[in-house]
């Protein structure tokens, strides 16, 4: 016995310790510990399984596998669509990497787990500021879960079914939304656009009635900013409906929160406060509403809330109204949701902090900057075409290309090693063969430049 | 205080209350003469009506970012810290290798709407993955759309739905035990069912004649984790699986007590038809203080077609791919592929291991659980409910309930108790069916050394409800606070859930209103 013999590399305990346990749990063989499972479904053949690998085996095995990719900075990638390129702040990353915070549990003992709590509590404050909202959860799991729950939450309320979306929600969050709604017979209506960039208020206000919620996004799917989005709050909320807005949160270092614009709920995507992309997760559901007590006992997800010791000498956090969640109210609860995304609100809180109101407000400048030089750009090309260059908009934008259809512009662009965007001919008939391209703050004039000389090469000869 | 251990202390200050006027000078872009004009163009060009005046997000500095999260992280017990029984959690060691894989700059910086042709390795990962999973359940096909165990409970709740819409059938009721996660009657209805319970027997294990009496042609199916939240084996599971079975009921394995079963026994050979797992838990990534997790869900041969997108699948012409999305899925559940770098930690760890060290795995923490157990089994005023010769799985509950009776010191308090030497507290009152609940889960990767310092712990902590109750109740003394007040954070007057409620209360405290 003084050789191991266990290949697991994080078992700590060597062969004398296990024979003391055995013994003293007065066992023979590890098998006496399974004797109540019906011997039928002991596995008794070992399946086809890789591993077992050493670490550095490991590392090369998902380095090799890795490279296979082909991604950022080998491509210049210019697709958004909810997920967006960031540069990810060294402090950031070291947050995110401090394994107090990454390695401990949901905070179910406040007094030991002070740290996670407060930076929770200060995710939920900062983007309360950010939002102009002054309740944020700490997390869901996703922008299109949010906005999957926000919805449910608003039926909930209102005992009405019918949820109006704006057009140009991205397709994945509208299908996320019908599958979140549909076990409570919710339904999805659509509301258009005029052509100058206004959601249609005649449109709107005929389907108003019976109508839970409204929803709309800023910057939408196509990336241009609503233009009448302060006016939809009065006329939603006259007939008693709920207006919940999407946000792509970077954006509100310019424009009006979600609070200034009178939306009851706000939901967006955090990853784009600097976290990376990670092929779509871990991503970091935004979820926020105002301070209203029917609101607050109806909404998902957990809070945390700021208190004192039953002393009273000091200050702290702790998980609060607990009674709406899962492991209290169980099938009566607002939502089943228990593990969230909380180390990614913490990573978002750093990021925040770093920021500030300063670093945020360049941030969208830049990218308006940037976003209004590409469109002028693509639009001095006589064989593209930006078909709402007159809009403003933020991070994207749609365009096509005379003679190509967008499928085949995308795949000519990536040989010369540009994601040129996503494409939406299937998703919006009235944007045929059109692209959305996408420039982020890792992105400048030069890359626009170069996106440029490339489509020039991508027409047909 | 009588020993060692001692949490961090800082004094530190929020955010908010450090912020001075430009002290913040930290950029993510760079600017010249193009993007200046183009700037001054943009913003003029954007409807008035819309812009935003200032707010409020403090501007502190980058050291002063890095030591406020620095000292926070030093007031929070973790995994790297201590011994984190919470049972049904499976708090094991987080490899930090698996944190190494993920640093790849090809995985981080894959945009999940790349051409597939150009993320074939994040592909190859998660088909990978899900061959092993389903060596593992015994399921055939897994989505990793599931952001964490509760996201795939749902997924599995509307494929039950679904499976049954599908016949023409709307049945109403899921059936869980009452000792089952509160995530599955919470799951079953969001997707829209009514949930009824099932008692335990007096063995802690479903009721199966009870069972029988509830099914019927209007039950969609039975949520169950097995070993079940008492840490015992549900071992007439074949006679439930028929009874469920003989109406076309699903049965839906809750893959949080994986840990016990891993390598040794599958869901899917038991006859489970649904099953979700924790990769957060069983396979050992790190829950960071609440997520992101990853709950994939997996399902035998004939409900594939029902699983949310996205499906992967390889062929050596096209290379590895998403199947396109089925008329008969239930649809998305969330936007892109689930939280993709967890699944590579998860297939990190599943790599290091093999399928011998999976199965040691969970004979080491089942034997580490019992081993534990007859520690404190043996300590007075501990009571073992239900049978208490048969073996725990990866974890057991006791309850403390004559401690309660005797000196009023409750489960709460010991759990308090046991932080202040630096042990994170079991999990407390559950599974509801126990009276002062504490569910232990130690897992394979706890030395035995921390192990007996805990049964001693423990002994010594209800020994002292007995001398000096007081000292038990005024606990924790040293951890970075003192027990926390409940009841004002919960109360309407004073809760506060932001620093704009803060200073909205502390107004009007100041106008004498409150």
């Amino acid at each position: 016995m003084n050789q191991r013999t266990l290949v697991n590399p994080f078992i700590p305990h060597n062969e004398e310790e296990i024979a003391e346990m055995m013994q003293t749990i007065g066992i023979k063989s590890l098998e006496e510990l399974f004797s109540d499972i019906p011997r039928e479904y002991i596995i008794t053949e070992e399946p086809e399984f890789e591993g077992p690998l050493s670490e550095k085996e490991m590392i090369n095995q998902i380095f090799r596998i890795a490279s296979k990719n082909l991604t950022f900075p080998k491509l210049q990638l210019h697709i958004g669509q909810g997920a967006y390129l960031r540069y990810v702040p060294a402090a950031v990353k070291e947050v995110l990497r401090r394994s107090e915070f990454l390695t401990s549990y949901t905070p179910y003992q406040p007094e030991a787990s002070q740290g996670i709590l407060t930076a929770l509590f200060e995710y939920q404050s900062l983007m309360a500021e950010l939002l102009g909202l002054e309740i944020v959860n700490s997390s869901m799991y996703d922008w299109s879960t949010a906005l999957g729950e926000a919805c449910r939450m608003t039926i909930r309320l209102t005992g009405k079914k019918k949820i109006l979306v704006g057009r140009y929600t991205f397709k994945q969050r509208l299908e996320t939304l019908s599958t979140y709604i549909e076990p409570i017979s919710g339904v999805v209506r659509e509301i258009g656009y005029t052509p100058d960039g206004r959601l249609n208020i005649d449109e709107l206000e005929q389907n108003l009635n019976d109508t839970a919620a409204l929803y709309v996004e800023y910057p939408n799917s196509l990336g241009f900013i609503t233009q009448n989005l302060d006016e939809l709050a009065d006329i939603v909320h006259r007939k008693g409906a709920y207006l919940i807005t999407g946000v792509e949160p970077t954006v509100l270092g310019i424009i009006k929160s979600p609070g200034e614009l009178g939306a009851d709920i706000a939901v967006g995507e955090g990853q784009s406060l600097g976290l990376p992309l990670s092929f779509g997760g871990p991503s970091l559901g935004i979820f926020a509403c105002r301070d209203d007590p029917k609101m607050l006992r109806n909404m998902p997800g957990r809070l945390i809330g700021m208190t004192e010791d039953v002393q009273g000498t000091r200050r702290c956090f702790t998980m609060v109204l607990q009674t709406r969640e899962q492991h209290i109210k169980r099938e009566k609860a607002t939502s089943n949701i228990c593990t969230n995304q909380a180390l990614m609100a913490i990573g978002v809180a750093a990021y925040l902090a770093l920021l500030g109101k300063k670093g945020l407000r360049e941030l969208a400048e830049y990218i308006f900057a940037l976003t209004d030089y590409a469109i002028k750009r693509f639009s001095e090309l006589d064989f593209v075409k930006v078909p709402l260059a007159g809009l403003p908009h933020y991070q994207e934008f749609a365009y096509t290309v005379r003679g190509l259809a967008a499928h085949e512009v995308l795949s000519k662009l990536l040989k010369k090693g540009i994601v040129g965007g996503f494409n939406i001919s299937e998703i919006y008939p009235e944007f045929r063969e059109a692209i959305v391209t996408c420039f982020t703050e890792v992105h400048d004039n030069k890359s626009v430049e170069n996106y440029v000389a490339a489509l020039s090469e991508v027409l047909p000869k | 205080m009588n020993n060692e251990f001692r949490q961090a202390r800082w004094a530190e200050p929020l955010l908010f209350e450090i912020t001075r006027k430009n002290a913040g000078n930290y950029s993510t872009v760079s600017w010249n003469d193009i993007l200046i004009s183009s700037k001054n163009r943009a913003i003029s060009n954007l409807p008035k009506n819309l812009l935003r005046g200032t707010f409020n997000l403090p501007e502190v500095s980058e050291v002063e970012v890095i030591r406020h999260f620095t000292r926070l992280s030093q007031m929070n017990y973790s995994v790297s810290t201590g011994f984190y029984p919470l049972g049904s959690c499976t708090m094991k060691y987080n490899p930090v290798g698996n944190e190494e894989a993920v640093t790849i700059n090809e995985l981080m910086n894959a945009h999940p709407l790349q051409d597939p042709s150009t993320v074939q390795g994040c592909l190859e990962i998660l088909y990978r993955l899900e061959k092993m999973l389903c060596s593992v359940t015994g399921m055939d096909r897994f989505s990793f759309a599931p952001a964490a165990g509760a996201h795939g409970e749902f997924a599995g709740c509307l494929i039950m739905r679904k499976y049954h819409l599908d016949k023409g059938e709307k049945r109403s009721v899921v059936i869980v035990p009452d000792s089952a996660h509160g995530t599955n009657p919470a799951s079953a209805s969001m997707a829209g069912f009514e949930v009824e319970e099932v008692e335990s027997d007096e063995h802690g294990l479903v009721n199966v004649e009870r069972l029988k009496e509830m099914m019927g042609e209007d039950v969609a199916g039975l949520m169950l984790t097995n070993p079940n939240t008492l840490g015992l084996f549900e071992r007439r599971i074949k006679e439930i699986v028929e009874i469920v079975r003989s109406y076309d009921g699903l049965l839906y394995y809750d893959g949080a007590n994986l840990n016990a079963i891993a390598g040794i026994a599958r869901p899917g050979d038991m006859g489970f038809d649904i099953v979700h797992l924790n990769l957060h838990k069983t396979f050992s990534t790190p829950h960071g203080g609440g997520g992101p997790g990853s709950g994939p869900v997996g399902v035998k041969d004939r409900l594939i077609k029902y699983l949310p997108p996205p499906l992967i699948s390889y062929s050596p012409e096209r290379g590895y791919y998403f199947e396109p999305e089925g008329k008969e899925s239930i649809g998305r559940i969330r936007a892109f592929h689930g939280n993709f770098l967890v699944c590579v930690k998860a297939y990190a760890y599943l790599l290091r291991l093999g399928w011998r060290g999976l199965k040691e795995a969970s004979e080491i923490a089942v034997l580490t659980s019992n081993y534990l157990l007859s520690k404190i089994k043996t300590i007075e005023k501990v009571t073992l409910p239900y049978d208490s010769s048969v073996p725990r799985k990866h974890e057991f509950v006791i309850s403390l309930k004559k401690l309660l009776k005797e000196t009023s010191v409750s489960a709460k308090d010991v759990a308090k108790r046991l932080l202040d030497y630096g042990f994170h507290a079991p999990t407390i009152y559950f599974p509801l069916i126990v009276e002062e609940a504490f569910m232990i889960e130690p897992t394979e990767t706890e030395p035995k050394r921390e192990l007996d310092r805990y049964a001693d712990t423990l002994r010594k902590i209800i020994n002292e409800a007995y001398t000096s109750a007081e000292n038990v109740k005024n606990a924790p003394q040293n951890t970075s606070v003192k027990r926390v007040d409940e009841v004002k954070a919960n109360h309407p007057r004073t809760l506060i859930l932001s620093w704009k409620i803060y200073t909205k209360k502390i107004g009007v405290s100041n106008n004498g209103d409150a």
